[in-house]
């Protein structure tokens, strides 16, 4: 199963650079590396999904976080042990897979030990993100008595825009404020282009922040250079972590964060996967699987314990319309395989999320994507607190939002401070909180009655006119903003408000374009009264549609609406979104909104569920140190309730991603055996983020 | 009502949880208050794990010797696994006065049964390959000396002395220490209120101001050490390596590789950071790295997981403080280890026991004089 292309070479969004090729060895085998590319890309590039087995207990391992905060993907390149998620290629480089512990090679070449450089910046950016870059617009342009401020943007990727470059959907939010309707990968390119434009904001990137030090001095690996910085202010925007899930196979090459996917999906261009499957329904899961679409990979299903996805509404209808399909209120159980996923199964959940016995369904997926949340990164915050620094906190790393919330309270957080360093600025507006407070609302309730009134056939409809297929309040309003003729309104709010077309319609497809929720059609009836022309807004380019083919249309749930012949294909290389006409009767001609790309032979469940599936306490909670529920529940029912001695006895979180990942999984079991938070004691977090090699600190590079 | 125990321990640490375990393996009802949440939470975990009777004095020597014969048999005895390893100290030497003092020290070590000898340049070059040579005059290699889990021991012990009857109070703060009519003594705590006949203080670096309490004076000061641990790799080197060259703002470090492959290090800071601060400087790891990557070029390589710092709780002289009170024999120090709580509290764990059961053996009593409270603190632990 591992026989199919895994470079990707055609995508709707993201341009292919042909790219040169390169020669590396694994485990003797001469394979093809893109040049640049990391050697996880490039083993996985080349069906290679094992990297290494556990040294505890041999289990397989592989990429998982993609991020160079855990370990899974270690590998020996050219004699060290390595995290292959971090590390380049390079010509005919020696990878070697690493069974038990790794060998630490003699040293031949000499080491030269320096003193560690000290570098002072008023403030100090952490995460060239979003929220970040936003900030360090705002606080480059303050002005003390004439002196600009001295901004320093460390980020530990190699270009500027975080989690934005990953992003290939167009943007929610406002358009005034925060880029809506545009991509995320262009909007991330706009920010890092105009923070370019200020000599006094320098960016440092594969930089890493280390710790924030007592002595007011935070540690930096800047391209393997170990620096101090010494700031008067630290901005912490570093995002967010994602959480992670304890089941039967958690730790199978294969079960990876949506960070990692989309990294090596969207980055990388490499194609890990054949048939995916998705845990967790919100924007990060579904946003996830419609990029594995648009990537040429398969969704099998996505998961979501609660009832309802917690995310968008259009982003699960755009999932459903596709074929994929949503199993709420149901849980993972289980993946299988020997030593890469080779199937899911999942099973229905009752009101307290306990898996119900004879529900339980199995599909054959190749990856499962784990999206089941994010938390704050905010240990930079707690660091520099106790090390009595100034700090300010945005985005993610202040509270979990959308990148466009993100952005706008960057920006709110760089007027904070360049207010606070005494900066000539005026006082922020009270509308900029307002803004904020509506940009990060949770998608608000459905309106069946809007529904309901949308597709109700008018005969006094206009010649032609858009349909809004977008019937939930969320923050979002770029259609009113780009109509030529203001024909699109948002009643209430700017922003969250539904929007209503009225009035002139050309049919320019202008807010067709630009709608993120690919969540209008344009009917109209000027050549034909009885068979309108309906254009298709369209952007999984790789599944081709040509004028004649024929296409099953569908409703916004994805339910069958008949088949109809492709008229014509719009390409627009501009948006990179494809405007599809085909011509409808006139009772289904507004209720059409996209078409069926999967077929369901391709999302069945197999006829049978797999054995062993059951919900184990045998599943891992630390991936690093291999500690399974069952032995930290055992600790917990002999009493102990300070993690710290769960750690001592157990090693749990005593591995190099520095309980990272395991942190909520113990609270987890915690509250399953009926302890309150308030008696946990919580495990003591220490220096540093990331593993690093010794010579780095003796001033080596 | 109050609870009543025939010794009250406080500290559940490197030292009061192993005399706790010989206590209750005595019979002696005995209840260890401590103001953390559970064993070892204080400097036990800080421990690097380095296990010797590699030392400068016969008491220490004597008490070295017993306690590593507890960890090294645990495993046999009792079934779990505390990562116990024989894998030896050394005491490399790089100036001929270092060579000196380690050599005269011998012959006090040989004295008392004590493994240890000189080896060569080249011999110790087998022992942690790619040690650097340069202008290193020979080391000392005591091959009985070894290293444990201190984290994994401590709870060991804790289970032992569960097993034996013994009682824990865990996240209660000692306020009070009262001596009654009949020699009873009560504790009082923030959340209650015990008697004892006999109270030990085990409170490693709050040792001065438990012993406040009951009007022992104790000069016991905790100053801070820095320490690290890496991620592990295949066994490349035996012993523990101690370098006792000062160097910039340092006195001695050392390092070895733990049970897991991991390489565990930590360095004395020079002068003194006095006082209890748990946060890490920028300087420790610059510093530690310059000297570990010159003394062993081979760890530059090595990544760096996590650092820590924690404290040593110090007596002027370097010698841990054993010993009953003058004015009240029933008030007992157990403080002072100096950083050697771990490798220590074991064989003192048993001969406190029998000092409170009044089995002490001449031995015994020649050990605990090296300890007095009331010694003059002038000499000092070269090997410290």
């Amino acid at each position: 199963m591992n026989n199919y292309e895994k470079r990707i070479k055609n995508h709707p969004i993201l341009e292919i650079v042909p790219g040169e090729y390169i020669t590396f060895y694994w485990n003797k085998k001469p394979l093809k590396a893109k040049r640049g590319e990391v050697i996880a890309s490039a083993l996985i590039a080349n069906g290679i999904d094992v990297f290494n087995h556990h040294h505890k207990d041999g289990s397989p391992q592989g990429m998982f976080c993609a991020n160079g905060q855990c370990a899974k993907c270690a590998v020996i390149a050219n004699g060290l042990p390595v995290k292959s998620c971090m590390i380049k290629v390079s010509e005919n480089m020696i990878v070697e897979s690493i069974e038990g512990l790794p060998e630490l090679p003699a040293l031949y070449d000499k080491i030269t030990i320096k003193d560690i450089e000290t570098v002072t910046t008023d403030i100090l950016i952490i995460g060239g993100g979003p929220a970040g870059l936003s900030a360090a617009q705002e606080l480059a342009k303050s002005d003390i008595d004439g002196n600009r401020l001295s901004i320093l943007i460390i980020d530990d990727k190699h270009e500027l825009g975080g989690k934005l470059v990953l992003q290939t959907h167009k943007f929610f939010g406002s358009q005034e404020d925060s880029y809506a309707g545009i991509r995320g990968i262009d909007i991330g390119k706009k920010l890092a282009e105009e923070i370019n434009n200020f000599p006094n904001c320098s960016v440092w990137l594969n930089s890493t922040a280390l710790y924030v030090f007592k002595d007011k001095k935070v540690g930096v690996l800047v391209n393997g250079i170990y620096k101090l910085v010494a700031p008067k202010v630290i901005l912490n925007t570093a995002g967010a972590r994602e959480k992670f899930l304890s089941f039967l196979g958690n730790s199978l090459p294969g079960v990876y964060g949506a960070g990692a996917f989309q990294t090596l999906v969207n980055r990388d261009l490499v194609r890990p996967s054949q048939r995916l499957f998705i845990i967790g329904g919100g924007n990060v899961g579904l946003i996830a699987g419609y990029h594995a679409i648009q990537a040429g990979i398969k969704v099998v299903g996505l998961a979501e314990a609660l009832p309802r996805c917690g995310g968008y509404k259009v982003h699960v209808d755009k999932l459903k319309r596709l074929g994929v399909p949503i199993y709420t209120s149901h849980t993972v159980l289980h993946a299988g395989g020997e030593e890469t996923v080779e199937s899911i199964t999942i099973s229905e959940i009752d009101k307290n999320f306990h898996p119900i016995d004879g529900t339980e369904k199995s599909f054959r997926c190749d990856t499962i994507l784990i999206a089941v949340g994010l938390e704050s990164l905010n240990e930079f915050t707690e660091e520099a607190i106790k090390a009595g620094m100034q700090i300010y906190s945005a985005g993610d790393s202040q509270e979990i939002a959308e990148a466009s919330s993100a952005m706008f309270n960057g920006k709110i957080a760089g007027a904070k401070i360049a207010k606070a360093m005494g900066a000539d600025v005026s006082d922020i507006p009270e509308d900029w909180y307002a803004k904020a407070q509506v940009l990060k609302k949770e998608p608000g309730i459905i309106s069946q009655e809007r529904q309901k009134e949308t597709y109700k056939f008018n005969p006094d409809h206009p010649e032609i006119f858009p349909v809004i297929h977008c019937f939930q309040e969320i923050p979002c309003n770029p259609c009113s903003t780009v109509c030529p003729f203001n024909s699109i309104i948002l009643p209430g709010d700017p922003i969250m408000d539904l929007p209503v077309f009225k009035g002139k319609c050309t049919g320019c497809h202008q807010c067709l374009l630009i709608c993120p929720g690919l969540a209008i059609t344009l009917v109209d009836y000027r050549q034909d009264k009885e068979y309108p022309t309906i254009t298709l807004p369209y952007e999984v380019s790789n599944y081709l549609v040509a004028k004649g083919n024929l296409l099953r249309v569908v409703d916004i749930d994805g339910n069958h609406l008949g088949e109809l012949p492709v008229m014509d294909v719009i390409t627009n290389k501009r948006s990179k979104t494809q405007l599809i006409k085909i011509k409808a009767p006139k009772d289904i001609a507004q209720k059409i909104v996209s078409f069926r790309l999967q077929q369901e032979i391709d999302t069945e469940p197999l006829k049978e569920p797999l054995a062993a599936a059951k919900h184990s306490d045998e599943s891992m909670v630390c991936l690093c140190e291999r500690v399974t529920v069952k032995e930290v529940r055992e600790l917990i029912k002999k009493g102990v309730t300070d993690i710290n001695q769960v750690k001592a006895i157990l090693r749990l979180g005593m591995g190099p991603c520095g309980a990272k990942t395991c942190t909520n999984l113990i609270k987890r079991i915690f509250r399953e055996e009926g302890i309150q938070e308030q008696e946990i004691t919580p495990n003591t977090i220490r220096p540093v983020f990331v593993e690093v090699p010794l010579k780095h600190f003796a001033g080596n590079d | 009502m109050i609870k009543s125990y025939d010794v009250i321990i406080i500290g559940a640490g490197s030292v009061g949880v192993p005399i706790a375990m010989a206590l209750s393996a005595n019979k002696v009802k005995t209840l260890v208050i401590d103001k953390l949440p559970s064993v070892g939470q204080d400097n036990n975990k800080k421990a690097i794990g380095g296990l010797r009777a590699t030392h400068s004095d016969k008491s220490k020597i004597l008490v070295g010797l017993r306690s590593l014969e507890i960890f090294s048999s645990w495993y046999e005895m009792y079934g779990d696994d505390i990562q116990w390893m024989q894998n030896g100290y050394s005491f490399p030497a790089y100036t001929e006065d270092i060579a000196l003092q380690l050599k005269n020290t011998m012959e006090i070590q040989h004295s008392y049964g004590l493994d240890i000898s000189w080896i060569t340049p080249e011999d110790y070059n087998e022992l942690v390959p790619g040690i650097n040579n340069n202008e290193l005059i020979g080391s000392t290699y005591s091959p009985k000396d070894g290293s444990a889990s201190p984290l994994l021991a401590i709870n060991a012990f804790y289970r032992k002395s569960l097993e034996n009857g013994c009682s824990y109070k865990f996240k209660e703060c000692v306020h009070e220490i009262n001596i009654m009519d009949g020699n009873m003594i009560t504790i009082k705590t923030d959340k209650g209120e015990y008697t004892a006949e006999k109270v030990i203080n085990a409170a490693g670096s709050y040792a001065s101001e438990i012993g406040r309490l009951t009007g022992f004076e104790l000069p016991v000061q905790p100053d801070n050490h820095e320490a690290g641990i890496s991620e592990p790799v295949a066994r490349f080197f035996g012993p523990m390596v101690v370098d006792i060259r000062p160097y910039r703002k340092s006195a001695n470090f050392y390092f070895y590789q733990n049970f897991e492959g991991q390489v565990v290090f930590c360095l004395t800071p020079d002068p003194p950071i006095l006082g209890i601060d748990n946060e890490s400087t920028s300087e420790f790891l610059p510093l530690i790295a310059k000297r570990m990557t010159s003394v062993y070029p081979r760890l530059s390589n090595l990544k760096v997981r996590r650092t820590w710092r924690g404290q040593y709780p110090m007596t002027p002289d370097g010698f841990p403080i054993v010993g009953e009170s003058k004015d009240n024999p029933n008030i007992i120090a157990a403080v002072g280890f100096c950083g050697q709580g771990v490798m220590l509290g074991p064989g003192i764990g048993e001969i406190l026991s029998r000092l409170v059961t009044g089995e002490m053996s001449d031995l015994d009593k020649e050990i605990l004089a090296g300890f007095s409270p009331y010694r003059d603190f002038n000499s000092s632990e070269l090997l410290k």
